[in-house]
């Protein structure tokens, strides 16, 4: 597994990157097909991006289990850890410029776009010959726009289940730190209860999350086609959420990895890149829980 | 094998691979993949080419001759995505996997198994994207950039979008694996400010590409959700804004046009030292210049804008915060011409190259700053004067660079020297037809000629065919180009000694030429007279 001589670790090669490529093509592939097809003839897309997830999944799996035996056999030295924590942050970061994105268009729509509609600015003349009945505002009465896309709708009310998946995140992220020092320390009790709680209170979250869509879909109208209020709402909270997910499967299969005795108390990057991870996705939604919700 | 650095017990696993499917598909070595990604550059080189004949072909005359106008829509996207995302910057990609871990004397990329996952994406986000081309919706059409609402409306949306998430990851790994190849893997003594040029512009343009690509991603994932999922970013009923998507696009844009720029300058700040025989001039100024250029490179995207009808304050802001680009752009400039002088100059091609660079780079800037002003830029926005500026910037700037490089490094890469003859050749006729080519462009901009229409005033007529005159001739100059590298790569008989360059500095020029296939195995010992600047002066 690799050579190693002197200073440096060079892998050997490896089957997976390519195989990561086709998979990668064939979900995106399918996805676009579904989404390009005449209606009625979707299936065919489907049925490939199916067959691409499952792809991805094996892949990551396969991938992922030669990674954690070399590491196992000791192949990684301080500079290939090194290499990984720099991936890992710069990772992160570009995560965080993804979000970034999502948030300028919030920041735009709220603070731009709808007043000048509403006839701010150098707005007025659109707003006179368009839509002189609109006055604009934010969340339920004028986020759908002035065409009122996607209908009248409520907002999500910040205080409770909001409020509520706030506070199991902030919680989840103490829980995780806590694992973490116990990982340091060497109780393996001790981190497989606390990094499990982590994962439970993902999972809830998650499931609140889901609670909170059905009600916005079924009671309150809110759509992903609700104007640009929905189209940021929902993009933003369900991004956010599809990382939740992700973050929630890693913790899981790191209290695997932990029941299994992978991780020494000096030498546990996976177990660090995912509670990096965690962290990242438990700030993302404090910005959300601010600027979607609250404000 | 002399060079006591390159290590000299070569078992058989340390010699390439010998199956090839094992050794072109699975590897983890910087060089095969570096020759993975030179050889796809230019392939799509080739590709994207071919659209701007087709292009050039159509407006050889007034009057529509020979391409459905949706069809010369197609051209004009297709041409950017492909010259950008498949031959622009996978070259420099290239150019990086290559020289970063000889330069800095690293056995290998930081982390070797993405960086051929980076690579592999690209061959299969090309073919979703060429496809559309056949598809029955036809490619999309509405400009590289891809405006709404003009590009909801125009074909096989999905496609184009999901090919540009994938280079969009493939920019993303690579880049991360470049930092972290950089600040890990440095031989002991390469100190941060003792790294080539080259060096330093990739990893600022690796942070970069790390800090826009996600942003492009998220734009298009917009554009995505409003044509197939009715979001309503961009739909001004809905609340949204198709001014947003402009903003976004260019917060990634501006800085993508010095993504595929930096590095060139890099290129350059290391081949005018070699045939001028001194070390740069101002070597902490040159790296601090691209740096400045970066960071301002992230607040000036709204002058892409300008006409939109943006707020009186963002005009001046942006206005300003544009020209201001220009200090920094100007010291490297300055810098390289100060490298020349009262060197001992030869005009071997990388140094042709390297020099035309310079003047014509530079006429892209001045255009660029004519560009800048406000009140200019209603007349010459959207018309063939931006066409003509960033041609300028991009096919005498960065593809230049590319060439300059490809001549510089290929001794190394291949052992053989390819044919100065030809070599020359190439570049006589190419920077002839180029000039020929861009710069009546001017003039038809000035004159009010839009950009992306197939068919025009028969006013223009004279320009244009003089344009596609130059068009055909500078198309026809890149096979010499190919014959150039096959020549050297197969047939080539003279051998290229380790130096290949009698001015040559660095580690890369320790290694024997061809570069073996591991180099640097143990890192090696770094002299302050191997470095490529000559000392450091504080
Ligand atoms: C010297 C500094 C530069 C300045 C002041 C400058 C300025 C500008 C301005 C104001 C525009 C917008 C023109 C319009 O659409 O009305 C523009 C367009 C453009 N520039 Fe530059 N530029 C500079 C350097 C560069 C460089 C180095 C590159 C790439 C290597 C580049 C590539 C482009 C491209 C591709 C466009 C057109 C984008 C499009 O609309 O398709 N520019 N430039
Ligand atoms: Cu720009």
């Amino acid at each position: 597994m690799g050579q190693q001589q002197g200073a440096y670790f060079v892998p050997t090669k490896s089957s997976w990157p390519i195989v990561a490529a086709v998979v990668m093509f064939v979900t995106v592939f399918g996805a676009a097909h579904w989404l390009n097809a005449e209606p009625g003839e979707a299936s065919f897309g489907k049925s490939v991006i199916t067959l691409g997830f499952v792809g991805i999944l094996l892949m990551f799996f396969g991938w992922f289990r030669s990674v954690i035996r070399e590491s196992l056999a000791g192949n990684y030295n301080s500079q290939v850890d090194r290499s990984f924590r720099m991936g890992m942050m710069w990772f992160i970061f570009s995560e965080v410029m993804f979000f970034g994105a999502f948030f300028g268009a919030l920041f735009y729509a709220r603070m731009y776009a709808v007043p000048w509609l509403g006839g701010e600015g150098h707005g007025v003349l659109t707003h006179q010959f368009l839509w002189s009945d609109y006055a604009a505002s934010w969340g339920a009465n004028g986020g759908g726009g002035p065409g009122r896309v996607g209908g009248s709708f409520q907002t999500v009310a910040p205080w409770g289940l909001p409020l509520l998946n706030t506070l199991i995140l902030l919680t989840s992220s103490v829980t995780i730190t806590i694992a973490h020092h116990a990982l340091k320390a060497g109780h393996r009790g001790k981190i497989l209860v606390f990094l499990g709680l982590t994962v439970l209170l993902g999972a809830t979250f998650l499931y609140f999350q889901a609670h909170e869509y059905i009600e916005a879909y079924k009671e309150l109208n809110l759509t992903l086609q609700s104007g640009v209020y929905g189209s940021t709402f929902f993009m933003l909270t369900g991004f956010h959420g599809m990382h939740v997910t992700l973050g929630t499967i890693m913790l899981a299969v790191i209290w695997l990895r932990v029941l299994k005795g992978h991780f020494s108390k000096d030498h546990h990057f996976g177990f660090e890149a995912v509670a990096w991870y965690w962290h990242f996705v438990d700030v993302v939604w404090l910005g959300l829980f601010m600027f979607v919700y609250i404000l | 094998m002399a060079h006591a650095a390159t290590h000299d017990h070569h078992d058989d696993h340390h010699g390439a691979p010998t199956n090839f499917f094992t050794r072109w598909c699975m590897s983890t070595n910087h060089k095969d993949i570096g020759t993975l990604y030179l050889i796809f550059s230019l392939a799509a080189f080739f590709v994207g080419g071919s659209f701007a004949m087709v292009i050039r072909a159509e407006l050889f005359k007034p009057g529509m001759q020979l391409v459905q106008p949706y069809f010369f829509n197609e051209m004009t996207t297709m041409h950017a995505l492909v010259m950008i995302f498949g031959a622009i910057m996978p070259a420099f990609v290239g150019l990086g996997n290559w020289m970063i871990p000889l330069m800095i004397g690293a056995p290998d990329m930081a982390l070797p198994r993405m960086n051929n996952l980076s690579f592999w994406i690209l061959p299969f986000a090309f073919a979703l994207l060429l496809s559309t081309l056949f598809m029955p919706g036809g490619s999309p059409a509405g400009g590289w950039t891809m405006y709404p609402p003009l590009s909801l409306q125009t074909g096989s949306l999905a496609y184009a979008v999901f090919a540009i998430h994938l280079m969009g990851i493939s920019s993303i790994m690579g880049a991360i694996n470049i930092i972290a190849t950089i600040l890990n893997m440095r031989a002991p003594g390469m100190d941060l400010l003792k790294m080539p040029v080259f060096v330093w512009s990739w990893l600022i343009t690796a942070f970069l590409l790390i800090a826009v690509m996600p942003v492009l991603a998220g734009a298009v994932t917009m554009l995505l959700t409003d044509k197939y999922f009715g979001t309503s970013f961009f739909n001004a009923a809905g609340g949204g804004d198709p001014v947003l998507y402009q903003h976004i696009f260019w917060f990634f844009g501006h800085p993508e046009v010095y993504i595929m720029i930096l590095p060139a300058f890099g290129i350059i700040s290391e081949i005018v030292p070699t045939f001028a025989r001194k070390p740069i001039f101002g070597y902490k100024a040159m790296v601090f210049a691209i740096a400045a250029i970066a960071f301002l490179s992230f607040i000036v995207w709204a002058h892409h804008m300008f006409a939109v009808g943006l707020p009186l304050g963002a005009e001046i802001f942006f206005m300003y915060a544009t020209m201001l680009i220009s200090v920094p752009t100007g010291i490297k400039v300055f810098n390289w011409v100060s490298t020349m002088w009262g060197g001992s100059m030869t005009f071997e091609t990388p140094m042709l190259f390297a020099i035309a660079f310079i003047i014509l780079f530079t006429i892209g800037g001045f255009s660029g700053l004519m560009l800048a002003l406000v009140p200019a830029d209603f007349q010459y926005h959207d018309t063939y004067f931006v066409v003509a500026h960033f041609h300028y910037v991009l096919v005498t700037g960065a593809a230049f660079a590319i060439m300059a490089a490809t001549y510089y490094w290929l001794p190394k890469w291949t052992g053989h020297m390819y044919s100065e003859t030809w070599g020359k050749v190439h570049f006589w006729s190419s920077v002839i037809s180029v000039n020929v080519l861009f710069f009546p462009q001017h003039f038809l901009g000035l004159a009010g000629m839009p950009r992306r229409i197939p068919d025009y005033n028969v006013a223009f007529a004279n320009f244009n065919m003089i344009s596609s005159i130059g068009g055909f001739w500078f198309g026809a100059s890149q096979l010499i180009f190919l014959g150039v590298i096959i020549h050297a790569v197969w047939f080539s008989k003279k051998k290229a000694t380790d130096r290949v360059w009698e001015g040559a500095k660095g580690l890369e020029w320790t290694v024997p030429s061809p570069a073996p296939f591991h180099t640097f195995e143990l890192p090696p010992v770094i002299r302050d007279e191997e470095l490529a600047h000559g000392h450091v002066e504080d």
